[in-house]
């Protein structure tokens, strides 16, 4: 995965490494907050495509962005997410707030 | 057979990954299923990363991991030698951080105990921190997995910190 971030529009879409825990969160948030910022994102994808691995600290780091984005009135999803990926949001309670998709979700359901 | 390894290093979060993989390098040998090392992963990567964020709040000294498999069974004791914890009870309670503006879910020891069979913390102020966790590899079919605890985070953030902030005072 060579580029972490996509911007269409503006929907930003996450492509979160393989191994998602607190080193990996760090280095994502910063990045990850001034993008919202300056492109006035309203739709937040956090892409699990490549992921296999994540701790509360990936649950943290989603967090204070769906809470940025709730903020500035957008929405979040997690898409491609796999059955072990699954079991930890689930876990967390996170599924409570955020759309979860196994696949791709329609246009449609960006917005 | 008993078989054991220790590991230390320096508490550097890129050393995150190097813990949890390594311990789950040396749980191959009972066999576990891919759920049971995802299991492990999640609850080292746990305990590591409190001993760098909390213990050491970043400086740089060492955790070290002690490993131990007794039968089919897994011992790992993360410990470090750094700050310590004044009150474990609450520290352990689901959704309790003292780090809320650094992004932190507070659902370390929750992922820790659901993981995992037995969690013990041993801690006092400016003493350290010793994580002590186990878990049996190999359950029999219908033997129930590891994470049969869904949901058991489920009330809402706030309403948690709430409840926690309600049985301090």
């Amino acid at each position: 995965m060579n580029q972490v971030f996509t911007i269409v529009g503006t929907a930003m879409t996450i492509h979160l490494p393989a191994e998602l825990d607190h080193h990996s969160s760090e280095q994502i948030q910063v990045e990850a907050d001034r993008l919202i910022r300056t492109h006035n994102i309203r739709s937040l994808l956090f892409d699990f495509g490549g992921t296999s691995f994540m701790d509360s600290s990936g649950i943290g780091m989603i967090i204070g962005r769906y809470k940025m984005m709730r903020f500035m009135g957008g929405n979040v999803l997690a898409i491609r997410v796999s059955e072990q990926m699954r079991r930890i949001l689930t876990m967390s309670g996170i599924y409570k707030v955020i759309d979860i998709y196994e696949g791709m979700p329609q246009q449609s359901e960006l917005y | 057979m008993q078989n054991e390894m220790k590991l230390e290093f320096d508490s550097r979060s890129c050393n995150e990954s190097f813990a949890r993989v390594t311990v789950a390098a040396f749980l191959t040998q009972l066999d576990p299923t891919l759920e049971e090392v995802s299991d492990v992963k999640t609850a080292v990567s746990e305990a590591v990363t409190n001993a760098i964020i909390h213990g050491y709040e970043g400086r740089v000294e060492k955790v070290t991991i002690l490993c131990r498999l007794e039968g089919r069974e897994l011992y790992v004791e993360v410990r470090d030698e750094g700050k310590g914890i004044a009150d474990v009870a609450l520290a352990m309670e689901p959704l309790f951080t003292t780090k809320e503006e650094c992004d932190r879910a507070g659902m370390g020891f929750s992922f820790m105990e659901a993981f995992m069979d037995s969690l013990e913390v041993e801690s006092a102020p400016g003493q350290g921190t010793c994580v002590k966790m186990r878990k049996r590899i190999g359950r029999e079919a219908g033997d129930g997995g590891g994470a049969g605890k869904e949901g058991s985070l489920g009330s809402s953030r706030a309403e948690c910190m709430e409840k926690v902030k309600q049985e301090r005072s």
